[in-house]
């Protein structure tokens, strides 16, 4: 292990990561067994929403047939991504179904019924991504799906196109997979190390970045040393291959780019900040898949372990594959099976049930035992001990962070930097008095943006009753305005009565002018009147061209039926 | 099938209160027992007695407010503050005064501010401090270590003196009791003896009082071991102990006839016992590691300026008290800089 | 005697220039109380409280004209709010006015709809959409839920429905009291 890290780390300092753990990694039981192809599921179900921003709007709907590769569903807005059919097949339904969230709660999904064919769709053809435009070789990524593989599913387009003035000179790949139990980067950078170079390269094409350094934790010596072969022949002598110690969650972005660099992202703030940006070793490999063989992402590498199944190993399985699938095929539960866990044990979330399918941004199922993943049982009173503080790799201080959220003290927690908090859990874990920390700042994290949200709404709210009021003022005053002048009129048709009939209509359309004249000045000073119906949003006006349809819809039927309409609701209310 | 849901991380717990409470008990026992060899049966008798009504008293409150009484109990956390006053008593203390303290510790400053976590006083240097100023003279009266007494009580004759304050025959309170090594220096300074004359006396040993010094050793021992188990950090005893030498080591260096030498201060009196253990107690001392150092340097400091300057010859329990005052203050002037900040952004 | 008199008063002088002069020099300009208790109602202007919208009943409550209590929208939370900035105590919620009840938006059975556009008049904040012989619709994202539309409908097409949680705006639980994994300190033996 030693010499490896000495062959050519020896030219980089690594930077010790404030707090972090020594946590036992529990590698071993998975990354044994080599990667297996998953076997085709029955049913795949693929959420239309696997990240934040808008979910994605389905091109398909019942009944259709797809093809393996095929566009179902395309993204809207910047932070967004479309999904591909994972398999040839029919779709049976669009419908709410229990999604990989830590809510539990079902989203809309796409239902395939798969036919066991696998006949792929056309495929835009391989690129030459050295001599492409890079326009081109983004838009073939941003098409292909692709997303962070490392976890948040951020779509990774956005992140190959540099805004000009960030001034990018390093990228940073992230072979780190600091938490327990999860191999799939291991797994990938051990058999398709040549892969995850071509990625990388591509993703070095597109950004124009200087420097190229991969970071890989210490404990992945097998990884390290394919990835240093498949380096050195395919020529990328300008990759820095940098071991570092094994140390969660040295694995986090923050955390890996300070440990690389010694450089801190500033809070809040984004890498290319500090002129970096920092993607996975999954997202590398998908990325060359895109852009090399035009494949979109419709697979991925994931963990299955843990003592509740039999053969813990990593599968490449088709996205949306159902969690019972995958955990047969690491030869199904063990009697010991008592915890279902997406993600690692420090920072994966429980399912209640294995019919939930997989995501993008899934990488590792572990289904625990009592002993791996005991219930901490009810927490005591906070102590005061500061084990979390010297554990925390924000340097934050969760025992006070601890006492605002459970007050519900959000603008007190928020004074103590609550939102870099990262959640990495390391100091639950410490916590001698088991006291669910994290989920005491998830909740503050979550209460505070939906605090944030409920004022913009009242002030949207405030805006348009408002500008409401003012039309109706405005209107009531022309009103009035209107009055008086007919009266005026009136009265002068009156004093001019025996007169000229002409000049009586001659005065009226004088006054119709003037009128019309007052008007047109008191809308030019006025300036631009409020209106509601302007700033609206694509999907208010979405909703509004549907309303304006079914509209037309209506009166034509209005037209050729019978004008009387049952007196009651024919129609029970929508859930949405 | 179906999953329990529970929230992250989803890992074996590697500490528990009661584990890490427990680790101070065995910590402060190599002192115990070297406090019970020097000063006799009436130190493990006082032990006994405050670990009880501590006890009775926290299962009381927990009652009284409506919690399983023995909830709190398993955490040991009344055991620890039981032990700690009990360590500061005299040795032939009333027992009434033990159990008396004991409970206004634990009802008083722990369970009346909300029990464990929420105290802002250190519940044992609470009770002392009671005592002390309600009771001064026998909380004063101090038996001569055993290597140097000229006589020695059984368990028997401790124990008939604890609770009916008879002596056998033919001893009297005056013939047994002598003052501390703290004590008998600030008499004797006040005096206008020199240090080194004091120190002719057979109470002092190689750097402290005869007995004690052994005790402070035994105490370090479990101050160690707590460092070595991580039960503690270094930065309290180290400032406690740095903050009384220091002040100790400029006044010595001043005028050595009138300040008594620097390890004199850290082995006569509670101050390693503090420095370990006391001024340790998470729940009243500063949390931030530079806090730490600031809130542990001061106590050592305050401990000089009253032993020398003060009222009273021993100044753990005040320093201890005034520190945990101020322990909130420190804490939200000394707050680490959070990763990310105040380095590019301004803030 | 007269000493005595005149120092006190030329110290009674002094003081009161100084106060005099600091409540000028240091005076704090502050949001009028009416727009601070505005700001914290939620504008969904549905006059539940009995006042037309928030504005008038943010400027009765300043005026010490009507009790804080009487925004079932914003709900206790609201009342707090409004308690800590006129710095009185808080009342409990008029419950005969309103129990909190989740949050609903309008919803219009577009079949039944004649197209009278009386809601569209009712509607504080215009997020109706129609006119006159016109199917009328509900801009979802505009409704503040205030249910002033479902009065007026003369053929009771309006109904008020339930907005569900989604992922996108689900919030993580506040750790409950006693369960395994969350926070059972307060716990009673009773309860």
């Amino acid at each position: 292990m030693l010499n490896i890290a000495a062959t050519d780390a020896s030219a980089r300092k690594i930077h010790p990561l404030p707090g972090g753990l020594h946590l036992p990694d529990n590698k071993h039981q998975s990354s044994v067994r080599p990667i297996m192809q998953a076997a085709l599921p029955k049913r795949l179900i693929i959420p239309l929403r696997q990240h934040a921003g808008n979910p994605a709007e389905p091109l398909v709907k019942a009944g259709d047939p797809v093809l393996k590769g095929q566009k179902i569903a395309q993204g809207e807005g910047l932070i967004s991504a479309p999904l591909h059919a994972p398999s040839s097949g029919v779709v049976s339904a669009i419908q709410s179904l229990p999604a990989p969230h830590p809510s539990g709660l079902s989203e809309p999904c796409v239902v395939i019924e798969t036919d066991g064919e696998e006949r792929w769709a056309e495929l835009p053809a391989p690129m030459d991504y050295r001599q492409a435009n890079p326009a081109a070789i983004l838009e073939r990524v941003r098409a292909a799906g692709v997303v962070g593989l490392g976890g948040a599913a951020f779509p990774a387009s956005v992140k190959l196109s540099p805004r000009p003035g960030d001034g990018l000179h390093t990228l940073i790949i992230n072979g780190a997979e600091c938490e327990p139990y999860i191999t799939c980067d291991d797994l990938l950078m051990r058999e398709r190390a040549a892969k995850v170079l071509a990625g990388i390269d591509i993703i070095r094409t597109l950004l124009q970045v200087e420097k190229t350094i991969i970071g890989i934790e210490d404990n992945k010596i097998e990884a390290i040393a394919a990835m240093r072969t498949a380096r050195d022949l395919a020529g990328y002598e300008a990759m820095e291959i940098v071991v570092i110690p094994t140390r969660y969650p040295s694995g986090g972005e923050k955390q890996l780019i300070y440990i690389l660099t010694g450089e801190e992202i500033p809070s809040g703030g984004i890498p290319a900040q500090i002129g970096m940006v920092c993607h996975n070793v999954g997202t590398a490999a998908a990325v060359a898949d895109a852009v090399l063989e035009g494949k979109p992402l419709i697979s991925r590498l994931i963990t299955i372990t843990g003592e509740g199944v039999a053969e813990p190993r990593n599968l490449e399985a088709l996205m949306g594959s159902p969690v019972a699938d995958l955990i047969a095929q690491a030869g199904g539960y063990t009697p010991k099976a008592n915890k279902l866990i997406l993600g690692g044990p420090m920072m994966g979330y429980t399912l209640f049930s294995d019919e939930i399918p997989i995501a993008k941004a899934t990488n590792c199922i572990l289904a625990a035992s009592t002993a791996e993943a005991p219930d901490p049982g009810p927490a005591l009173a906070c102590i005061r001990c500061g084990r979390c503080a010297e554990a925390c790799p924000m340097s934050l201080l969760p025992q006070q962070l601890y006492w605002h959220s459970r007050a519900k003290a959000l603008g007190k927690a928020c004074d103590y930097n609550l939102f870099d908090c990262i959640e990495c859990g390391c100091c639950s874990h410490v916590c001698p008095s088991h006291i669910p920390l994290v989920q005491y700042f998830r909740f503050a994290k979550s209460e505070h943006r939906r605090e944030e949200a409920e004022k913009r709404k009242a002030e949207l709210a405030k805006r348009r009753h408002d500008a409401r009021q003012e039309r109706l003022e405005r209107l009531e005053r022309e009103k009035k305005e209107a009055m008086r002048k007919k009266q005026e009129a009136m009265k002068a048709k009156k004093t001019a009565a025996g007169g000229d009939a002409g000049d009586a209509k001659q005065a009226a359309i004088a006054a119709a002018a003037k009128r019309a004249a007052a008007k047109k000045a008191e809308r030019a000073t006025q300036g631009e009147a409020p209106k509601n119906t302007q700033g609206l949003s694509a999907a208010q006006q979405r909703q509004i061209d549907e309303a304006e349809a079914r509209r037309a819809q209506a009166r034509k039927t209005a037209h050729s039926e019978d004008r009387a309409r049952p007196a009651a609701a024919t129609e029970s209310p929508p859930q949405d | 099938m179906q999953f329990p849901t529970l929230t992250s991380p989803h890992t074996e717990r590697p500490n528990q209160v009661d584990q890490t409470m427990l680790m101070v008990v065995l910590a402060l026992i190599p002192g115990a027992l070297a406090m019970i060899w020097y000063f006799g049966w009436g130190i493990l008798i006082n032990l006994v007695l405050a670990a009880i009504a501590a006890l009775l008293s926290e299962a009381m409150a927990q009652k009284l407010r409506g919690r399983p009484a023995f909830g709190t109990l398993r955490d040991l956390s009344a055991l620890v503050t039981a032990m700690l006053f009990a360590l500061a008593l005299p040795p032939l203390l009333p027992w009434w005064l033990t159990v008396l303290g004991a409970a206004f510790a634990i009802l008083v400053v722990k369970e009346m501010y909300g029990g464990i976590g929420y105290n802002p006083f250190n519940p044992a240097m609470a009770g002392y401090v009671l005592l002390l100023i309600s009771y001064p003279v026998p909380m004063t009266t101090w038996l001569a270590p055993s290597v140097i007494a000229e006589h020695s009580l059984s368990f028997g004759q401790t124990l008939t003196a604890i609770f009916t304050r008879a002596l056998p025959a033919g001893l009297s309170w005056d013939a047994l009791t002598s003052a501390t090594p703290l004590d008998s220096m600030r008499t004797q300074l006040d005096m206008n003896y020199t240090v080194t004359e004091i120190r002719e006396s057979p109470l002092w040993g190689a750097f402290g009082g005869r007995g004690w010094e052994w005790a402070g050793n035994w105490f370090l021992l479990g101050g160690l071991f707590l460092l070595w188990r991580r039960v503690i950090t270094w930065h309290i005893p180290a400032a406690v102990l740095g903050g009384l030498l220091a002040m100790a080591t400029v006044f010595f260096l001043v005028d050595p006839d009138t300040h008594p030498f620097p390890l004199f201060h850290i082995f006569s009196g509670g101050a390693i016992l503090c420095a370990f253990f006391i001024a340790t107690d998470p729940v009243t001392a500063s949390t931030t590691q530079k806090g730490q150092l600031i809130y542990g340097a001061l106590i050592g400091i305050f401990i000089y300026i009253i032993r020398s300057w003060g009222g009273y010859p021993e100044a753990v329990a005040f320093a201890v008290l005034l520190m945990n005052m101020a322990a909130p203050t420190i804490d939200h002037y000394t707050q680490p800089r959070v990763f990310g900040h105040g380095r590019l952004s301004d803030d | 005697m007269i000493e005595a008199i005149a120092a006190i008063s030329l110290l009674a002088l002094i003081f009161g220039l100084l106060l005099g002069y600091s409540s000028i020099r240091f005076k704090v300009e502050e949001n009028p109380v009416v727009e601070q208790v505005n700001e914290l109602l939620p504008q969904t202007q549905c006059g539940q409280c009995g006042y037309p919208g928030c504005k008038p009943y943010a400027e009765a409550v300043a005026a010490g004209e009507a009790p804080i209590n009487l925004c079932p929208p914003g709900g206790t939370v609201t009342m707090e709010s409004i308690a800590t900035v006129l710095g009185v105590e808080p009342i409990p919620l008029d419950v005969e006015v309103v129990e909190e009840r989740p949050k609903t938006r309008a919803w219009i059975d577009e079949d039944v709809c004649i197209g009278c556009t009386v809601c569209i008049k009712a509607c504080p904040v215009d997020a109706i959409l129609g006119t006159t012989k016109q199917m009328h619709t509900v801009i979802a994202s505009e409704c503040t839920g205030c249910e002033k539309c479902v009065e007026p409908c003369p053929v009771d097409c309006i109904y008020m429905v339930p907005i569900q949680a989604g992922v996108a705006d689900w919030t993580w639980p506040f750790p409950e009291r006693g369960r395994p994994g969350e926070i059972a300190e307060p716990a009673r033996k009773a309860a």
